[in-house]
């Protein structure tokens, strides 16, 4: 365990597989038990979105540079947003970690041991769900809701296709692969992300139960205001 | 020449790609007169009739700016800034170092991975975290280190600036409050961490604390066998699979 005096709970799948509003979710039945939760996303520091921004736009990163570019962007908000509520006792949940960063570098052919290295300095988190869904489903979706698939979701910086949907298939697929083998390796809590909201979310909420357990419940008697 | 990678190389790299380019680093604290030297050998280089591309740190195009601003602020992690410094050379080395060693030219590095290294270690990241991460670096054919007394440096940086850099002083490790106390605490962890650096990675050490003529006489004697010239002969070319890392990879 990481030591730390507040939990971490992390998750994890493709886009499209409902991980955010269930965290959401979580998130809220949390905090109406008097935890104090904090909420954090992937990709959401000022720090480096506008380079991201700048070298997507003219498609000028490589697959290292995309990585280390990635990491700096999380190792900023890991040391600004999610070390310190978790060294105050809350409960931090995060839409996505460092296990995102770990499949798709794998998927642009970084060297997995070099990506785990670099991100050695963030905890082992206290569970990480991952919600696990067929590809066709998440393309359904995205089609569904007339979301655009960017260039870098649909790998098309990786030369799979021409075509963006083929290109996304394929790409999206090959993150699949890799978070299903990470998922025996590194202990997620595989979730079947096409079932029922509600059913999804009470499963969530026995998981995290037990975890809570023994959760030092300072945090809830500390009054707002 | 310069085909070696220390650990894993970059996706789509090959590091059997014949390059009959060479990579000279020069590493060196501020004020070891560092940039005299890459402007004294750059010079001779290219009088002798070979192309010559100059890098450094904090000149890539992607994130320079990012850097700056955040040295202005003083506002960022310790383990962002060394992952910042990585994107900057990562990119550097794509797309700048990799392509003109290709093109058969000199690339002439003012400092490279090593002072990043130390830097990074310093501020608290382990000393194999700091090396597998530079591990998709190409390895210089030569990397000239010009060692001079901390109170050398203090004078340049006087003389030079009128004043201390605050990085450069190592302000944000909190070691002292006095900017020329912290200098002197800041350099000297520094140089502790040069020493295995310069150790496990075959550095050349140069006493910088004479003139730059002088300090030029050397470089040159070590530079001038890279082309075939004065000293030793060239060197065979290396084995295009990539020679276990650093000398001390197994500690």
């Amino acid at each position: 365990m990481h030591g730390f005096p507040g939990r971490l709970f992390v998750f994890e799948g493709l886009d499209g597989s409902g991980k955010s509003t269930q965290a959401a979710l979580l998130g809220k039945w949390l905090q109406s038990r008097g935890y104090r939760v904090f909420f954090t996303e992937w990709n959401s520091s000022e720090l480096t979105s506008e380079v991201i921004r700048r070298g997507k736009k003219k498609n000028l990163l490589t697959p290292t540079t995309f990585s280390l570019l990635h990491a700096t962007d999380f190792a900023d908000r890991f040391e600004r947003k999610i070390l310190p509520p978790l060294r105050a006792g809350y409960v931090v949940v995060c839409d996505r970690y460092t296990y995102t960063a770990f499949v798709r570098d794998a998927a642009r052919g970084c060297d997995p041991a070099w990506v785990r290295n670099i991100y050695s300095f963030a905890p082992r988190p206290d569970q990480v769900f991952y919600f696990r869904v067929p590809v066709a489903v998440t393309l359904k979706r995205k089609i569904a809701s007339r979301l655009k698939i960017n260039y870098y979701e649909a790998g098309m910086d990786l030369g799979l296709s021409d075509e963006l949907h083929e290109s996304y298939e394929r790409f999206q697929s090959r993150l699949k692969r890799e978070y299903d083998r990470i998922s025996r390796t590194d202990q997620f809590v595989v979730i079947d992300s096409q079932r029922p909201v509600e059913s999804i979310q009470a499963d969530l909420r026995g998981h995290v139960e037990p975890v809570l357990k023994d959760f030092p419940t300072g945090a809830r008697l500390l009054h707002d205001d | 020449m310069t085909t070696r990678t220390y650990g894993t190389p970059l996706p789509g790299y090959s590091p059997d790609t014949p390059s009959t380019g060479r990579l000279i680093v020069i590493e060196g604290a501020d004020g070891s007169g560092r940039s005299t030297e890459v402007e004294l050998l750059k010079q001779w280089l290219e009088v002798e009739g070979h192309a010559v591309v100059d890098t450094g740190l904090r000149r890539s195009g992607l994130v320079a700016e990012e850097i700056d601003r955040a040295k202005q602020g003083h506002t960022l992690g310790a383990t962002t800034m060394a992952l910042l410094y990585a994107v900057d050379f990562a990119d550097q080395l794509e797309n700048k170092i990799i392509p003109a060693l290709s093109a058969g030219s000199t690339v002439l590095a003012d400092r490279y991975i090593y002072t990043l290294m130390a830097r990074a270690v310093v501020r608290g990241a382990s000393r194999e975290w700091a090396r597998r991460l530079y591990g998709f670096a190409l390895a210089p054919d030569l990397v000239v280190f010009l060692e001079a007394r901390p109170e050398i440096l203090l004078h340049r940086a006087i003389s030079k600036y009128g004043s201390l850099d605050y990085w450069e002083s190592g302000m944000d490790l909190s070691l002292s409050r006095d900017l020329f106390e912290s200098f002197f605490l800041y350099q000297d962890r520094l140089s502790k961490e040069f020493e295995w650096v310069a150790a496990d990675y075959g550095f050349h050490r140069v006493d910088a604390n004479r003139n730059p003529e002088q300090v030029h006489a050397d470089v040159r004697a070590l530079v001038a066998p890279l082309y075939g010239r004065a000293g030793a002969p060239r060197p065979p070319r290396r084995p295009a699979v990539s020679r276990p890392g650093p000398r001390a990879a197994s500690g």
